[in-house]
């Protein structure tokens, strides 16, 4: 017995750890999680992994098992040389949005780094998952892993029957359009018997109640009223226009086979399922990196971690949440952890130490004293692109010297918009947002019409914001995807959203191979 | 919670990945492979590493954003001297304030790189290729004899002994035996010694010195090593194919040989040598120089060093003989010898060249190949028919005579791989072409 009282209270005393001192470390981090922060997770689920296998699962977008297809082993070389050729350190987690939750994290990593990452992934992450709105509403984590499952053996079995070449061929045309196998909106559910027979009775009722025998007797163009015209009905009928080309082709393509649909459904549902990381970026990172600093810093407070950690974790949490400046060769757009973090310690600023400017433009939160409770009201009812029009304060605005700058490819010059001024606050807010909008980010491409009566040449139109075109190489490499998906010529016109002029036109011809041509 | 150890789990559960890629790209990490192969040493080759393919053969086409044109709006941190309505140059090259967007936009892909294993990387470059006669000459003679310890005897050569056991019989043989031991002759005498003068020990003494005489007695009959005992180390011939060989690069360096061809030369002697190592265990490479006069001297002279003289091409082979000689015994070592020339010979070395190489050289080699390396073709006019060289006319003879040997003409680099396959496509004799 002649430990002494402090390093018996410390989780751990050198780099070394082992799962026992994972487990402690897990307790400690739960306790702080859960009682201090009120953070409300999923039950966790840790891995520990080798090199190779994070490799893997960098390769297959991080999740435990996939559907076999080359672009994940060209993914993994790609990593691999990179990681050898020290170019590019590996995460030091990964963390699964199932329940439960898998973090994956590093045996290399130090038992300080271990405490980060289950702070960070295990509770931070997990939180995230289980509570924004967002993920509720488009993702299941109960049942990812095993759709997950049931989608490589799926793909196996297409490769035993119809050959691996023609699977190959398949999922080549369906990746190329997975950024537009998305729905950005949540659809109507299809309703079930029970309420289609209220719906019904309501309606019966209703006509009941507003039955005037007079109506009947007023002249007008029935026709006009019931008959709407042949292209109203036909976009009706195929729901048009439809931005998630995937859908589209899944459901009305003429001539795939039923595996070929199913193969394009796995595509879509495995991309819907990813949809919410991408508009929740931010927001994401930035609680996961607050808690995991709220989490360390009350671990060294309450003396379970020694200085030395603390200063290991300071060093690497500094690194995560760097911001270069826009001169600064470092640069490449903003990074989510900086943002988010900065954000997440600002609203906790606003709430504990508000200024005027706060009180002014955060009148409900400032100085009320209990931050916890607003951060998780955010981090659930927000995403990127509300979260940062909402609580971008004038002050972070300041503190990263924000600024807006237009470029007009018809201008000489770039144009500076707005600075971090009182004039600027505003529209700063709102430009940074926007950007953080996928429905901003990603190409607006819509399926808006079919000739059915003719040569069924399919019509793609993109709406191009502010004139940018889409790059021309690849344009024309995924159309020519979606014809031999179709089966028949498509045509996609781009047009200027604002004046519905035609900026320029792309045409493809189905080839063979996907679906058999019709002979002409 | 649960803690899962995954290390544990097998690896290369991308493995299937992989081999769709490589597949997909296969025509194109071919021809990646053929182009790092002619940079770096010959031995180099063979360690398989990275390649690099053009982005575009793998690549994923997205509906992207076009990186020119339009309308854009940029939101950057850092603002140290701007103010609204401020108007930048615009920057060229995406450098500075504008057109450095997060987002990947443009041609932004580099060139694809990765590292292919050893075995990938050279499994590709010699696809459908086979070494000549191999299978053969296997049969016939590429057996050598190992020896392999296989149990004990009891004759053999005091090298041979085998402790050991030796001594293991021995002790059983002496405990069976009953032999007395050292320590208790030991505690006899000690016993008689300490005995004083009483009667009762007088009778004693004389027991126990009855006892002594008896216990050395039997000492002494019983031996501690009988020859019985001994055993001998066995070791039992086996016969084992010969898994190493020997390539010999001869080549002309005399003031004709361009660097072009000696370059030209240098690849086709790294092709033979990726290939040869693929089939043995054990590849010994041996440089010949010659003009009038041959030496075997190391890689970096042998292509670098520049020599003067004339051509004497009997020279080397007698050198290589003598290697062969000194060196190679062909029981234990497959040789395969390469020679790369303009062509030029002496006139009245033809003779001899044919003679050393029918008699002396071919009968000892798997595989004999001439390259006649030659200057780019474009440097003759059309219709400029080319005289045979002394050697292609001497080599034409012999290979009519059913000489296991191949010749090739090359002019330029491009032609290096194709001839190398030529040389060694499956089921391809020894013929000339016209």
């Amino acid at each position: 017995m002649s430990i002494s009282i402090k390093s018996d209270r410390l989780l751990f005393d050198n780099a070394d750890w082992d799962f026992s001192t994972i487990q402690r470390i897990n307790d400690a981090v739960e306790e702080i999680a859960i009682k201090e922060l009120g953070l409300n997770v999923y039950p966790n689920q840790i891995e520990v992994i080798s090199t190779e296998q994070m490799l893997d699962a960098y390769s297959s977008i991080g999740m435990p098992l996939f559907y076999k297809h080359w672009s994940f082993g060209k993914q993994f070389a790609r990593n691999e040389a990179l990681y050898r050729a020290g170019m590019q350190g590996l995460a030091y987690e990964i963390v699964i949005n199932s329940n439960p939750v898998i973090s994956y994290i590093m045996e290399e990593n130090t038992a300080t780094m271990q405490t980060l990452v289950i702070a960070h992934a295990a509770f931070g992450h997990n939180h995230f998952f289980k509570n924004n709105y967002v993920f509720k509403q488009w993702t299941d984590a109960d049942g990812i892993l095993d759709y997950l499952e049931f989608a490589r053996d799926y793909v196996m079995k297409c490769e035993d029957q119809y050959g691996a070449s023609e699977v190959e061929r398949l999922l080549d045309a369906a990746h190329a359009l997975m950024s537009h196998g998305i729905h950005k909106y949540p659809r109507r559910r299809t309703t079930d018997l029970r309420t289609e027979e209220k719906r019904e009775r309501e309606r019966r009722e209703h006509d009941e109640r507003v039955f005037n025998d007079l109506w009947r007797t007023v002249p007008g163009n029935d026709s006009l009223r019931h008959d709407p015209s042949a292209l109203e009905r036909r976009r009706a009928l195929l729901e048009l226009p439809q931005e998630n080309i995937l859908y589209f082709l899944e459901k009305t393509a003429p001539r795939l086979q039923a595996w070929q649909r199913e193969l394009l459904r796995i595509v879509r549902i495995i991309a819907q399922y990813f949809y919410p990381q991408t508009q929740t970026k931010v927001m994401n990172e930035g609680c996961a990196t607050y808690t995991h600093y709220q989490i360390m810093n009350r671990l060294h407070e309450k003396g379970q971690i020694s200085d030395g950690s603390l200063m290991e974790f300071l060093r690497s949490h500094t690194n995560v949440v760097f911001q270069p400046e826009f001169d600064d060769p470092r640069y490449s757009g903003f990074n989510p952890y900086a943002l988010g973090f900065a954000m997440m310690k600002d609203i906790e600023r606003i709430c504990n130490e508000p200024t005027e400017e706060d009180r002014e433009w955060f009148g409900a939160i400032a100085g009320c004293r209990d931050h916890m409770n607003v951060l998780r009201d955010v981090w659930a009812n927000y995403r990127d692109e509300s979260f940062i029009l909402q609580y971008l304060s004038p002050r972070l605005t300041r503190h990263f010297g924000l600024f807006h700058v237009t470029d007009d490819a018809e201008d000489p010059h770039l144009k500076v918009e707005a600075i971090h001024d009182e004039r600027g606050y505003r529209a700063i807010k709102r430009a940074l947002a926007r950007h953080y909008d996928p429905a901003y980010f990603t190409p607006d491409i819509q399926v808006v019409d079919v000739n059915l009566a003719g040569d069924r040449k399919l019509i793609v139109q993109h709406r191009a914001t502010n004139r940018i075109l889409l790059e021309e190489k690849d344009a024309r490499m995924v159309l020519q995807h979606i014809a031999d998906l179709w089966g028949y010529d498509v045509v996609m016109t781009e047009v200027d959203p604002a004046t519905e002029a035609v900026l320029k036109d792309h045409k493809a011809q189905a080839r063979p191979g996907i679906v058999p041509l019709e002979t002409a | 919670m649960h803690i899962v150890d995954r290390r544990l789990n097998p690896s290369g559960k991308n493995l299937a990945n992989r081999q769709r890629f490589m597949r997909r790209a296969k025509s194109q990490i071919r021809k990646a492979v053929h182009e790092s192969t002619a940079k770096g040493s010959i031995k180099d080759a063979d360690d398989g590493g990275e390649v690099v393919l053009p982005a575009q053969g793998v690549h994923e086409p997205q509906f992207r954003r076009s990186s020119n044109g339009g309308l854009r709006d940029h939101l950057l941190p850092g603002n140290k001297e701007y103010v609204a309505g401020d108007t930048i140059p615009r920057p060229r090259g995406g450098e500075g304030g504008g057109g450095s967007e997060g987002s990947p936009d443009g041609e932004g892909e580099d060139d694809f790189r990765f590292a292919l294993s050893r075995d990938e990387f050279v499994d590709l470059f010699l696809e459908d290729l086979e070494l000549p006669d191999l299978a053969k000459r296997k049969v016939a003679s590429a057996e050598a004899v190992t020896w392999h310890r296989a149990g004990y005897s009891v004759t053999g050569s005091p090298a041979n002994l085998a402790l050991n056991r030796t001594v293991r019989n021995s002790l059983s043989r002496r405990i069976a035996l009953k032999r007395p031991k050292p320590e208790e002759l030991e505690a006899l005498r000690e016993e008689i010694a300490a005995l004083g003068n009483d009667p009762d020990d007088d009778r004693r003494r004389v027991e126990l010195e009855a006892e002594l005489a008896r216990k050395e007695r039997r000492s002494g009959l019983i031996p501690y090593i009988d020859p019985l005992d001994v055993r001998y180390k066995r070791f039992d011939p086996i016969p084992r194919p010969v898994a190493q060989a020997v390539m010999f690069c001869l080549m002309d360096v005399s003031g004709s040989m361009t660097e072009h061809m000696k370059d030209l030369a240098k690849r086709f002697y790294i092709l033979l040598y990726i290939f040869l190592k693929r089939r043995y265990k054990n590849v010994d490479v041996v440089f010949i120089r010659h003009t009038h006069e041959a030496a075997e001297v190391d890689e970096d002279t042998f292509f670098n060093s520049p020599e003067t003289g004339g051509t004497v091409v009997s020279t080397a082979l007698e050198e290589m003989a003598k290697v062969i000689g000194e060196r190679y015994d062909p029981d234990l070592w497959n040789i395969y010898a390469a020679q790369a020339s303009d062509g030029d010979n002496t006139a009245s070395d033809n003779d001899r060249t044919a003679g050393l190489l029918t008699h002396d050289i071919l009968p000892l080699c798997q595989y004999y190949a001439y390259l006649e390396v030659g200057r780019d073709a474009e440097h003759f006019p059309p219709g400029f028919i080319r005289r045979d060289s002394d050697l292609w006319q001497t080599y034409t003879g012999l290979i009519k005579n059913g000489a296991p040997m191949a010749m090739r003409k090359v002019g330029h680099r491009r032609d290096i791989y194709p001839v190398f396959r030529e040389l060694f496509a499956k089921k391809t004799g020894a013929e000339v072409d016209a």
